[in-house]
């Protein structure tokens, strides 16, 4: 597509259009995220405004010195590692089951569909209605099944809580893994194939050396964006359990959102700070990596 | 093949099931009366249906407030950040421009970091400008929030509108304006319509910057409220399974509208990258 070159004639059109928008995301994100970043070095709590110096990296020792951020870090791997290997793994089952065209698939779709209507909020909240200790449907479904014997707290043990959030998480997420590699697997020529049952190579086979290869790049793609949603993601835990029992489903941005509800800006800074440098540490680390085996 | 059609049927059977159950289970929650929602065993399909929760979100809590806040905040919200999106996606398609490489990359960055890691900051700036408890305040930063997203979105769209149509409408005399309006939106218009609802959507589930810049009751949003009924120890399940009902409600159909269009656009960078 051609674009007219730039003219100062047009100048005044293009700054007009873009003002709005540029305005509100440079007052409303950035500015807020450089002054975080100020404040991140200076003591800075919301009670307590009447001085307010800078500390140096003080809020980053003091974060780094506590256990629960420790804990936060460990379960973020969790949350996001397993979270996106079932979502994956289901995710890629579904869209080969819908690959093909059948009766009905448009409405199965948009049944399949609906979790993505709601927030990570009430998926939360409907979660952990089910998983209730002592009322919830998945306890008796277990109890009528002869699968347990006694109801378990899924939500209130330390060690059945964190599984709980990544069943539900997994739940939210299969639907759009396969929409992303339905996509993708549409996105492979069908010559391909042809060609390749000419050379008399079975379904796995084609599924093996022609499916997969073409659609690597987009998948490593779909996981990487993926990752950082998911680490972004506190919604869900934030409802459904809170990040307790005592920090047991805590994860790096539940753990940044309890310190701004504290009032400690501070700390809160710091802890966004060592998001960000996750999120872009895991980016490069990854990139490098699909890049790598790409070229091999 | 009939076997592996049976397992396949089977298999999807299963999925619908397990993703549809949670639904089901919410809704019927909010229709059972409380001696029913907490006895055992779990009764599948209520013996009793009542509305008394649906009645109490409306009586005890000021449930039809919180509606129209939401209502209104999410409608003024989508509205504006569409006006921003066309705008701005037109220019970014028609235009080459020092400093459009760099203003997509700041757009993108803020798809990729959490805004609330700004969290914080933005409490201080809208405490600054008096905007706490207010649902214009509220308004501002989710225009903020969906400014880039709706922006390269429409850019996408606009690409997609020959230029040639538009040139046509100039050579007829149309001023640049009139030819957006009268030639280029209309062929847009189901972009247009399906950004409006997605922002209206994101705006309408918000949870964590609606609990951070409000307190105040009467400009309380629904998941604010909503989060108000969750106490450390005990939930009213039932009128929590009905406000969750009567919340989900509007963004189902809305979604529902705009299913392709979201399928689309989230696919559309991924696949073609």
């Amino acid at each position: 597509m051609s674009r007219p070159a730039f003219t100062a004639r047009k100048a005044g059109l293009i700054a007009l259009c873009l003002l709005p928008g540029v305005a509100f995301v440079a007052v409303f994100t950035y500015y807020p995220m450089v002054r975080g970043s100020v404040i991140a070095f200076q003591r800075y709590n919301l009670f307590d405004l009447t001085s307010t110096p800078f500390v140096g990296l003080e809020n980053f020792r003091a974060v780094l010195a506590e256990e629960r951020f420790w804990t936060a870090l460990r379960n973020t791997g969790l949350w996001v590692g397993l979270s996106l290997f079932f979502q994956f793994l289901l995710g890629f089952g579904l869209a080969l089951l819908l690959r093909r065209h059948f009766r009905g698939r448009g409405l199965y779709q948009a049944w399949v569909f609906f979790p993505w209507a709601m927030s990570g909020f009430l998926i939360g909240l409907l979660w952990r209605w089910m998983f209730n200790g002592q009322f919830g449907v998945i306890n008796d479904l277990l109890l009528r099944t002869g699968i347990i014997d006694t109801r378990i707290g899924f939500l209130s043990s330390p060690g059945w809580a964190m599984t709980s959030v990544i069943v539900a998480n997994v739940w939210y997420g299969v639907t759009f893994f396969a929409i992303m590699i339905m996509a993708a697997l549409q996105s492979v020529p069908r010559e391909l194939y042809e060609a390749a049952a000419v050379d008399g190579a079975s379904r796995l086979r084609q599924f093996w050396h022609v499916t997969l290869p073409h659609i690597r790049p987009t998948l490593a793609l779909i996981v990487l964006l993926r990752v950082i949603w998911i680490l972004n993601f506190p919604d869900l835990i934030y409802s459904m359990t809170g990040g307790g029992p005592a920090g047991s489903t805590d994860i790096v941005t539940t753990f940044l959102i309890q310190q701004v509800m504290g009032g400690d800006y501070g700390r809160a800074g710091a802890v966004g700070f060592l998001v960000l440098g996750l999120l872009l540490a895991f980016s490069l680390f990854y990139l490098n990596a699909t890049r790598f085996e790409r070229s091999r | 093949m009939i076997l592996r059609r049976a397992a396949k049927t089977i298999v999807l059977g299963v999925w619908l099931l397990i993703t549809v159950f949670p639904l089901y289970w919410i809704v019927i929650t909010s229709l059972k009366p409380k001696s029913e929602i907490f006895s055992m065993p779990l009764r599948y399909w209520p013996a009793e249906v009542t509305f008394e929760h649906y009645a109490e979100l409306f009586s005890f809590a000021d449930f039809d407030l919180y509606l129209l806040n939401s209502l209104l905040v999410a409608l003024v919200s989508a509205a504006v950040v569409t006006v921003i999106g066309v705008l701005g996606g037109y220019v970014l398609a028609r235009f080459d421009f020092p400093g459009r490489g760099a203003l997509m990359l700041a757009f993108l960055v803020t798809q990729m970091i959490p805004l609330f890691i700004a969290l914080g900051p933005l409490y201080l700036l809208m405490s600054d400008l008096g905007l706490l408890n207010r649902l214009a305040g509220l308004m501002v930063v989710y225009i903020a929030m969906l400014v880039p997203f709706c922006t390269i979105i429409m850019r996408g769209f606009h690409e997609r509108v020959p230029v040639a149509l538009e040139e046509a409408a100039q050579v007829d005399g149309a001023s640049r304006l009139q030819a957006m309006v009268r030639v280029i939106l209309p062929v847009m218009l189901p972009g247009v319509a399906a950004t409006f609802i997605f922002a209206f959507v994101q705006v309408w589930n918000e949870l964590f910057l609606a609990i951070t810049f409000i307190d105040s009751e009467d400009a309380k949003t629904v998941p604010v409220a909503m989060n108000s009924f969750i106490t450390q120890y005990d939930i009213d399940w039932g009128s929590m399974a009905a406000a969750t009902v009567v919340s989900v409600v509007p963004t189902l159909v809305l979604f529902a509208a705009i299913r392709r269009y979201i399928v689309e656009g989230l696919t559309a960078g991924a696949v073609k990258g």
